[in-house]
């Protein structure tokens, strides 16, 4: 475990700089349409008007009720390296819709209330059919990014639904899949990530509202990009989705998830799961730029991140690669974890975090290795600045079955000033003496001879902050879909001005 | 052009005075060298021309082409026209020299309300200007100065000066850690950089240097003053019998 605490080497003028970075968050306004809101507080009626709205099948009902029984027994986690105000779940709404989309949902992108997909347009993220996300420079050939947008509690619509139809795949907001795949949703939802794995992840079963469904028939390569953009509006609102994904053999599929909530004064939970399901010889690459509000200098208001992910590498040679940026939230606890069951699967952990001023994030992956000759990397990038924590948490885990099983770990952190910190915790538990196991970590600070190198060549601060932690990052940069990646870097950019003087 | 009046200069964190009021005018075109004995203040000068942190001016003043130098952020002098060339450069991992390059290029363009340069335009100029130096293809991708040996840290200098273009080159002791060979190939570099217009300051230890970038004048540095000024000669001089003679005969 190495631990440490940057002291010596940075102007004081770096701290000051550092606040002012409040009030640059670009995502924060809020879109002003007629919220339906479920009852303030959670108990079973609140279980059950969700599902009603739902119009989920009885099973699912149940389900959610088991969850909620178990949840009530259940304590919050307290071992993350994060700090905040205990979370009051009785003073939180679990459901809200825009009052558009309640009576009768639209048929259609073009009946969807206008000022919903004004907010998506504004955000950057294109609901029209068009080729690409906006501000993206077409690259060689046309690609096509298909988009599920969830306004605070349900899925505001889904694009290329049809083109994608035609090669088979299924790609709808989960309350759509209830009622139209039930089957499939049953069969695969909390198989791998249990009813109740954790204290969020059983709230979650309780009171999920919506979220994305795929499904990748055998041997399929998804023809274009799907992506979900989670945007929550609503005050005082959980966001509570839910994301299922199903790689069947030798199938394959790159999935994008993006991340926005507007600036308000009080913090706001989200408590996602995500599950993926890989089997023999099919391939899942799931990308996340999360933006969500950081909450303001004094580390007031902003998202409470509590996330679990996971996912299943059940056939022989699967393989599944998470690529996270993680810029957002005021406080994120979140481990994308891979269950490598199959012989010869894979999985792949890139990883950049960037805190700054109060911002806590507590992220890392888990690595079970299960099956023989299972491989796994991991390569992670923290960045903390102004009085930010950052930590990384890791588990690498070989079972007694996991011979010949690999698995290479490189964590590196950079400092930013003298008031952050960053910290490094691998578990390591290795049961079979033919696996092997690497563990690399580098602790650094961003340079002022770096900064001067740079601005003597004429760059500004700024310019020469991003530059370096660009290069810093850039392993994690060149394992994002390059829709993502340019968006990435300057969001890598954003998040870090004002952190030098 | 390069005007330094009575600069007198101290650390910032401690009360210790470095530059005790430095004198020196350089016109346009012209090569004026420095030389002296080790904590002579020769490169605490050109930190404080480029608007290095640490340090405190207490007198004097320093211009580039009637603009004060002293009231400039580094990279608006850098915009000004003046280039440092770094006595151990900076490593900088995973930034790759070519994109080090261009920003720092367009981020001058910018800054002097001139259009930035394509990538084609960009690619096109350095490729010219590497094969000159010796730099290749494969130097030019590699990240900034890292795994670079001491002849391809200097090197790689002389390139971001040749694509730069700056009005006045400030040379750190870029002859420290070199062989022979590799000195010839930055000097030549940086002959070809002499147009009559642009002006170099070469701070160095050695006569060997001035050899090849041939100096029109040449200062003595001691204790924080310039306390002798010559033509090139004065170098040989120093050459042969080092600083104490000089020393010896101003005090």
């Amino acid at each position: 475990m190495t631990d440490m605490i940057a002291k010596d080497g940075v102007e004081a003028e770096t701290v000051a700089a550092v606040k002012s970075l409040s009030g640059k968050y670009k995502y924060g306004f809020s879109t002003d349409v007629e919220i339906e809101y479920a009852p303030l507080g959670l108990n079973e009626n609140i279980v059950r008007l969700i599902s009603d709205k739902n119009e989920e099948p009885e099973w699912m009902l149940e389900w959610r009720l088991q969850a909620f029984e178990r949840w009530k027994q259940m304590k919050e986690p307290e071992w993350a390296m994060v700090d905040y105000p205990k979370i009051n779940f009785q003073d939180i709404y679990y459901y809200a819709r825009p009052k558009s989309m309640s009576e009768e949902k639209p048929k259609s992108l073009d009946d969807v209330d206008p000022k919903l997909l004004e907010t998506y347009a504004k955000l950057g993220i294109p609901l029209k059919e068009q080729a690409l996300l906006a501000g993206v420079e077409a690259p060689e050939g046309e690609r096509k990014v298909a988009v599920d947008a969830v306004f605070d509690s349900v899925s505001v619509g889904t694009t290329f639904q049809k083109e994608l139809k035609q090669a088979g795949v299924i790609f709808m907001s989960i309350s759509e899949a209830l009622k139209e795949h039930p089957e499939l949703v049953k069969k695969y939802i909390g198989s791998v990530v249990p009813q109740s794995d954790n204290f969020y992840a059983t709230l979650n079963s309780a009171v999920f509202s919506d979220g994305s469904f795929v499904y990748i028939p055998e041997g399929v390569k998804c023809p274009m990009e799907l992506s979900t953009y989670f945007r929550i509006n609503a005050e005082n609102t959980g966001q509570f989705e839910r994301t299922l994904i199903i790689a069947e053999k030798g199938s394959s599929v790159s999935y994008l998830e993006g991340c926005t909530a507007p600036q308000r004064d009080v913090a706001q939970l989200h408590a996602a799961v995500v599950e993926l399901v890989i089997l023999e010889d099919a391939e899942i690459k799931y990308s996340t730029v999360q933006n969500w509000y950081p909450g303001d200098e004094n580390g007031k208001g902003g998202i409470y991140n509590f996330v679990t992910k996971r996912a299943d590498c059940r056939g022989d040679r699967a393989k599944v690669m998470w690529t996270q940026v993680e810029t957002g939230s005021a406080v994120t606890w979140k481990y994308p974890s891979c269950i490598l069951r199959g012989d010869y699967s894979q999985g792949e952990f890139y990883s950049i975090a960037i805190a700054n001023n109060m911002q806590q994030a507590d992220t890392g992956t888990k690595m079970i290795h299960l099956g023989k000759n299972t491989k796994s990397r991991i390569v992670s990038k923290g960045i903390s600045a102004g009085k930010a924590q950052n930590t990384y948490r890791g588990l690498v885990s070989m079972h007694p079955k996991a011979s010949n099983a690999r698995n290479y770990t490189q964590c590196d952190s950079l400092l930013i000033g003298d008031k952050c910190g960053a910290h490094t915790v691998p578990y390591i538990e290795v049961k079979n003496n033919t696996a092997r196991v690497e563990h690399e970590a580098t602790t650094s600070k961003v340079d002022d001879d770096q900064l001067f190198y740079c601005r003597q060549r004429g760059m500004d601060e700024e310019e020469a902050v991003a530059l370096v932690v660009n290069g810093f990052c850039k392993e994690v940069l060149q394992a994002l879909p390059m829709e993502f990646a340019m968006e990435a870097q300057a969001l890598v950019a954003i998040s870090l001005e004002g952190s030098v003087g | 052009m390069l005007s330094i009046k009575n600069l007198q200069v101290g650390l910032e964190e401690e009360d210790k005075q470095i530059l005790k009021g430095i004198n020196l005018e350089i016109g346009e075109g012209e090569v004026h060298a420095i030389m002296g004995p080790n904590g002579s203040g020769k490169s605490t000068t050109s930190y404080v021309l480029a608007g290095k942190d640490g340090y405190k001016v207490t007198a004097g003043s320093a211009e580039l082409y009637g603009n004060d130098l002293l009231d400039m952020n580094p990279e608006e002098r850098a915009a000004a026209g003046l280039f440092l060339a770094f006595q151990y450069p900076v490593e900088i991992p995973g930034v790759g020299n070519m994109t080090f390059l261009r920003t720092a290029v367009n981020a001058q363009r910018k800054a002097r309300g001139e259009e930035e340069l394509s990538a084609g335009q960009f690619l096109k100029i350095v490729r010219e200007k590497a094969k000159s130096l010796k730099i290749d293809a494969d130097m030019l991708k590699r990240p900034v100065n890292v795994g670079f040996s001491g002849g391809e840290k200097k090197r790689n200098e002389i390139l971001q000066m040749a694509m730069l273009e700056p009005k006045m080159c400030v040379l750190d002791e870029t002859d420290s850690g070199l062989d022979v060979d590799a000195m010839k190939l930055v000097a030549e570099g940086v002959n070809a950089l002499r147009d009559g217009k642009r002006s170099f300051l070469v701070i160095t230890h050695y006569q060997r240097l001035l050899d090849h970038i041939k100096p029109d004048v040449v200062h003595i540095m001691a204790d924080g003053r310039i306390i002798k000024s010559g033509g090139p000669e004065l170098a040989l001089e120093v050459e042969e019998n080092g600083y104490a003679d000089i020393l010896a005969e101003v005090a």
